[in-house]
């Protein structure tokens, strides 16, 4: 098998008395486009903080991009991109500075900082927007433009929280070719997402219910398991019995 | 008479045109879906319809009320649930619901009946504070608040959104049950598959209408050739079959790919020229709402 850049055993986080996540085990290989998927509360949100360094799990273990999620928060946040469902670029600046800032603030030197916003620019087919400020940006360019910003510091994973909420088809498909993209050439994506559709994009799709992980393997398996005809119907069959949803905190 | 009658409302914010000449009506007692993604003028025409924004050309009614002039006779009419929750956080639940209730005066007992199939999920949790509440319970106790006073008719902005697949469905359910109690009801969705458990809908992109119909009728307007297509390697597939003679488009469908062809197109030909590709399949499709809305959109 290929190389593993995330690996979790067991990993378990409590609030109190309330275990948010429960023993969860899986390990994700370069270049997978990893689906993240669960009702809301199930714990996903629990889990992917401890998985990006920004908080330390209750009990169990794992590796993120070669760092221990248990003592190198710092060192994960560095080697890893992040986007999130909230718009985070600066509105204010224009789009080369966007990228230009987050360069530096990964550690780029000047120099092959601005080697990587021409790479980006390029790639985006956006040179032309170079002085455009990013607030007059429609939604969807910003949501492309943050996704080639996650990957400023060519990290080898990049976590996704609900990229394309609220996004037309036509640019969530062309985001869709950019994590492809983006997968191909070796970079691992693990991704969340409310659009059953897209789940059918994952090389793997896991499901969380109740801060378990109930499922997990290729789309395609995991409808012939559960006797499902869409992702939508398997999660609505997993999902269904989830006895916390509703009382989360 | 028709419950709302929109004619060539228009709205802009500076130079932005947030909607522009959008006409439609809506009957009683129907289910009706506006279906767009963010910046499409879904909450710009909410606000206009419920009087608490003016419009800068164009009007529309209420029940024949107008929605500039009349706005006082239209309020105690509608229901409106906006898409950010907009209760007050440091209120109980039954505090919330009691205090809709006096401003709207009503006494939340001749109102139980209706809102009670919502309610019960969160009556629990009546002393619990608005703000500590789940999203989903959150979204029940809004959509209580919105009914308390029994409107004609019922505004929801977005309530699908950022909640998951099975809680969509149980709003999507308490909708129905709501038009079956008579209440005519505008809803508006960035999910695509929503879209056919309304009975009309509107395409919205750019402030603008892309075309009103019964979720069939609109699926009926897609005249092209299409296909779905797959193979082990989807990202190749993607970038070989836009290579093919014949193909207008290809983009990401679910677990296949759509394919629209012209006539040039020959399936046989196709499954040939990228025989390199393992386990290729391709059978004529049927196209959906979201096909209907990226061909739309591309013109």
């Amino acid at each position: 098998m290929s190389e593993i850049v995330i690996s979790v055993h067991n990993l378990t986080k409590s609030f109190g008395k309330f275990i948010a996540v429960n023993n969860i085990s899986f390990d994700v290989y370069r270049g997978e486009i990893f689906g993240f998927l669960g009702a809301n509360g199930a714990g996903k949100t629990t889990a992917m903080r401890m998985l990006s360094g920004l908080s330390y799990p209750t009990s169990g273990k794992g590796m993120v991009a070669g760092f221990d999620i248990s003592r190198e928060g710092e060192m994960i946040k560095r080697n890893i991109g992040y986007m999130s469902q909230r718009f985070a670029l600066y509105n204010t600046l224009t789009v080369g500075e966007n990228i230009n800032l987050f360069a530096g603030i990964y550690g780029l030197s000047k120099k092959s900082a601005a080697k990587r916003t021409e790479e980006l620019l390029a790639e985006l087919k956006f040179s032309s927007e170079r002085d455009t400020l990013v607030g007059s940006l429609p939604l969807g360019w910003k949501q492309k433009l943050s996704f080639a910003i996650a990957t400023v510091h060519n990290p080898a994973v990049v976590f996704l929280d609900e990229p394309t909420s609220g996004v037309d088809p036509v640019t969530r498909r062309q985001f869709w070719e950019m994590i492809y993209r983006a997968a191909e050439r070796g970079t691992t994506i693990f991704v969340t997402t409310h659009y059953m559709d897209e789940a059918e994009y994952c090389s793997r799709v896991s499901i969380m219910v109740d801060g378990e992980m109930r499922a997990l393997d290729t789309p395609a398996r995991l409808k012939e398991e559960f006797n499902a005809e869409s992702m939508h119907d398997l999660f609505r069959t997993l999902a269904r019995d989830a006895e916390r949803g509703e009382l989360y905190p | 008479m028709n419950v709302i009658e929109v004619n060539n409302l228009s709205k802009s914010y500076g130079k932005v045109k947030a909607l522009e000449s959008v006409s439609f009506s809506v009957e009683r007692g129907e289910l009706f879906g506006l279906i767009g993604p963010d910046g499409a003028g879904k909450t710009t025409l909410f606000r206009l319809l419920t009087t608490l924004l003016n419009s800068d050309k164009g009007g529309a009614t209420i029940e024949g009320f107008d929605i500039s002039k009349d706005y006082r006779k239209i309020r105690p009419l509608l229901g409106y649930m906006p898409g950010r929750f907009s209760l007050y956080p440091d209120l109980t639940v039954e505090e919330n619901l009691s205090f809709f209730a006096s401003i709207f005066g009503v006494r939340v007992k001749d109102s139980y009946d209706l809102i009670a199939p919502i309610y019960q999920q969160i009556e629990p949790f009546r002393k619990r504070q608005a703000s500590k509440l789940s999203g989903g319970m959150k979204q029940k106790l809004a959509l209580s608040c919105a009914l308390i006073h029994h409107p004609s008719v019922l505004f929801l902005d977005e309530p699908t959104t950022g909640i998951d697949a099975v809680s969509r469905s149980e709003l999507w359910d308490m909708l129905k049950n709501l038009k079956e109690k008579g209440i005519t009801i505008l809803v508006s969705t960035p999910y695509m598959d929503e879209a056919s458990l309304c009975e009309r809908i509107a395409l919205f992109n750019e402030g603008r209408i892309l075309g009103i119909d019964t979720p069939k009728g609109i699926i009926k307007q897609f005249k092209s050739r299409l296909f779905a297509i797959r193979s082990d390697n989807m990202y190749s597939l993607l970038e070989a079959a836009r290579e093919i003679e014949g193909v207008i488009e290809c983009y990401p469908f679910g677990q296949m790919h759509h394919l629209i062809v012209d006539s040039k197109f020959d399936p046989h030909r196709f499954t040939e020229q990228l025989g390199s590709l393992t386990n290729l399949t391709i059978e004529p499709a049927k196209p959906t709402i979201e096909d209907v809305f990226i061909n739309l959109m591309k013109q």
